[in-house]
């Protein structure tokens, strides 16, 4: 019973529960259907001329499928704490990033390189800084000129494919570079996204904790007068969000563009920034700011993943699959509405007393 | 107040006067300017797609004032943003107008001014609805037979069972519709098994998902059919991953569209089996329109098809990739 009741007070509690829901339905249809009913969990060792031995299998394909959402899920979670708002300008920052980077590597108008024109550290770091850019240009708008976060963000939102055009001279740059391919593709068995989003949670795990960033940054966005009276720097505080959440934008990118070995400025990133939103939200985040929980973010982020990989392995038809998405996403956000959990406990403690009076 | 609506209708009437001399002065001498013919060229972004890049290309190559041209350019995806450059290239008096629109919706009036000033209007790549006296010509892709000479190629291959992956575009648009339908067709008739029908919208990542779903259920696949090269791409990559075989005489027959040159080299280096073209260089049709307006005569058809071929790896040629690939 103690178990039991430290089950529920957990806070990944009901994300996780999304979660095994979404993976539930591949087990049943599995069985339905006749297969393994675990078919959706083997994970297996596969040889391939191209890149060597590799990790195969659904889950392995999740993982690796969803990295660009959960790195920007992170920065997400941030600007939502820290803000009380969301930067909805995330995907067309990756797609501008993945544009600069692929600028410098092919060098300026060319359209399709398979040598590299400036060594490929350059390219990621200049992808790194115009995130970082792009995350001050944010930062500085909802900080320090007090914009709304959606208004300020609205115009990297539009802007920022735009000029990521103009660097590529109008073109889709193809980098046909196995060194470029290689952050998009394996190292030894394992994609090398998923070390890459490994390593981003680490980072800012250890950062959040061992520092009081995480502290400083929830009470800013619980009450950022109270915290400035505190003495903190809540300006400098909201700022970092933004900056950090740019940066994150810019790791996603390049994984993006690593990924087709290319900068389709038109489409790289297209519509993330709502699935990153999605999983701040199903992370369990509430969007007013304050609280958050990171791993119920990442969390999210997985199982949009898994919805489209399901709905993918399920053979849904493309006109009925948003439908289907739609749904999902619906039955999880009412699991985890307030009014919805209140009922339940509720009705619970009803049960439970109407099982003591017996 | 009646004095000032006078003033504002008399003000109207002096500029609409001034823009109609405008207009009819180049048309009537056959371009006074240097005996220039004046054209205004309303395009979608250059940056849509590598097809829209080499059709850009085209007309530039064409348009030139060596060939006796003075063109001018404008893009825009959205249909508004294109109906004000029309109007525009209106007002400066152009004597034709070539015009890809974004939308098929909301043409008829600057169609009907562009009429009233003696401009003719020559749609290329894309249709509008609108009354077809509206304008003088309509150079355009068959997407239809696009899809039916790809899929009639398929059935030439005679394989003796056909488990088809079918990759499609952005759901609603032409090229999907056209090269979707021949395969609907032909899998109904013939009884070809579609393994999985989805749309990855032209986007190669996507594509990639959908056949790394395939091969994970472990459903047998023998086809390919991408309605793009860019999702061809994808595809290839996910059986590279999982080490398909694919390409001549090996298993999975890879078949794509639109004849990138780079794809155009996969079916050279044998990797890929078929593409499927979609015409991008119109300019020469054009080029024969104006000069059977130019002659006072109508075109023959309003209607003009542009001819697209399909490309086999077997035969295609390192000449087929330079001149036909965009």
């Amino acid at each position: 019973m103690k178990i039991w009741n430290k089950i529920k007070s957990w806070p990944l509690l009901l994300p996780v529960v999304a979660l095994i829901l979404v993976m539930a339905v591949n087990i049943i249809h599995d069985a339905a259907v006749g297969d393994n009913p675990l078919s959706f969990f083997m994970i297996s060792l596969r040889d391939t001329t191209t890149n060597g031995t590799i990790l195969f299998g659904r889950i392995i394909d999740i993982i690796n499928r969803g990295s660009e959402v959960a790195i920007l899920a992170i920065g997400m979670t941030l600007v939502v704490s820290a803000s009380a708002g969301t930067d909805i300008s995330v995907g067309s920052v990756m797609s501008l990033c993945a544009s600069f980077m692929c600028m410098n590597l092919a060098g300026y108008g060319v359209s399709s390189t398979t040598t590299l024109a400036k060594p490929l550290i350059v390219g990621l770091l200049a992808a790194v800084l115009m995130g970082a850019l792009c995350g001050a240009f944010n930062g500085t708008l909802v900080s320090h000129l007090s914009i709304q976060p959606m208004v300020a963000t609205l115009i990297l939102y539009s802007a920022a494919r735009a000029i990521g055009l103009l660097l590529c001279n109008d073109l889709i740059v193809y980098v046909r570079n196995p060194s470029f391919a290689f952050i998009g593709a394996f190292t030894g068995p394992i994609p090398t996204p998923i070390l890459i989003t490994v390593v981003c949670i680490i980072l800012i795990s250890v950062v959040l904790k061992k520092t009081a960033l995480g502290m400083y940054i929830q009470s800013v966005g619980i009450n950022a007068k109270a915290s400035r009276i505190a003495g903190l720097n809540s300006r400098r505080l909201r700022f970092l969000a933004y900056l950090l959440c740019g940066v994150f934008a810019s790791l996603a990118g390049i994984v993006a563009s690593s990924r087709i070995t290319s900068a389709d400025s038109n489409n790289i990133g297209l519509y993330l920034e709502m699935d990153a939103i999605l999983s701040v939200a199903l992370g369990g985040n509430s969007l007013g700011g304050g609280k958050f929980n990171l791993a119920g973010s990442i969390i999210g982020a997985y199982t949009i993943q898994a919805i489209t990989t399901t709905l993918y392995a399920l053979g849904v038809s493309s006109i009925q699959a948003p439908v289907y998405k739609a749904i999902i996403v619906i039955i999880i956000v009412v699991i985890e509405a307030p009014p919805f959990k209140a009922f339940i406990r509720k009705h619970s403690a009803a049960r439970a007393t109407k099982g003591v009076k017996a | 107040m009646k004095k000032k609506v006078l003033a504002v209708v008399m003000a109207a009437a002096m500029v609409l006067g001034l823009t109609a001399c405008g207009g009819a002065a180049p048309a009537a001498d056959g371009g006074g300017d240097g005996g220039l013919i004046k054209i205004g060229i309303i395009n979608n972004d250059p940056n849509e797609s590598g097809y829209r890049t080499a059709n850009d290309k085209d007309l530039k190559a064409t348009f030139t004032e060596a060939n006796g041209f003075q063109a001018s350019f404008a893009y825009s995806l959205k249909n508004d943003e294109q109906i004000t450059a029309a109007q525009k290239f209106i007002q400066d008096g152009v004597d034709y107008l070539l015009l890809s629109a974004a939308d098929t919706a909301g043409w008829d009036s600057v169609l009907k001014d562009a009429q009233a000033a003696g401009i003719h209007v020559i749609l290329f790549d894309r249709t509008i609805d609108a009354d077809p006296s509206l304008y003088s010509a309509s150079i355009v892709s068959d997407m239809d037979k696009e899809g039916e000479t790809a899929v009639n190629w398929l059935k030439g291959q005679n394989l003796s069972e056909y488990n088809i992956i079918h990759i499609q575009g952005v759901m609603g648009s032409a090229a999907q519709k056209g090269r979707s339908g021949a395969v609907d067709a032909a899998a109904a008739s013939d009884g070809w098994n579609i393994v999985t029908q989805q749309t990855a919208e032209w986007n190669a990542e996507k594509a990639q998902q959908i056949v790394q779903s395939v091969i994970d259920a472990g459903t047998p696949f023998n086809v390919i059919y991408a309605e793009n090269d860019d999702m061809a791409k994808g595809a290839v990559a996910a059986l590279d991953k999982a080490n398909i075989s694919h390409g001549v005489g090996k298993d999975v027959i890879v078949m794509g569209f639109d004849c990138n040159k780079w794809a155009l080299q996969e079916l050279l280096d044998q990797n890929w089996n078929y593409d499927g073209q979609c015409n991008p260089f119109q300019s020469q049709y054009i080029l024969d329109v104006i000069k059977t307006l130019e002659s006072g005569q109508e075109p023959a058809q309003k209607t003009i098809i542009m001819d697209e071929k399909g490309f086999d790896a077997t035969t295609i040629t390192a000449d087929d990739v330079n001149n036909y690939g965009i």
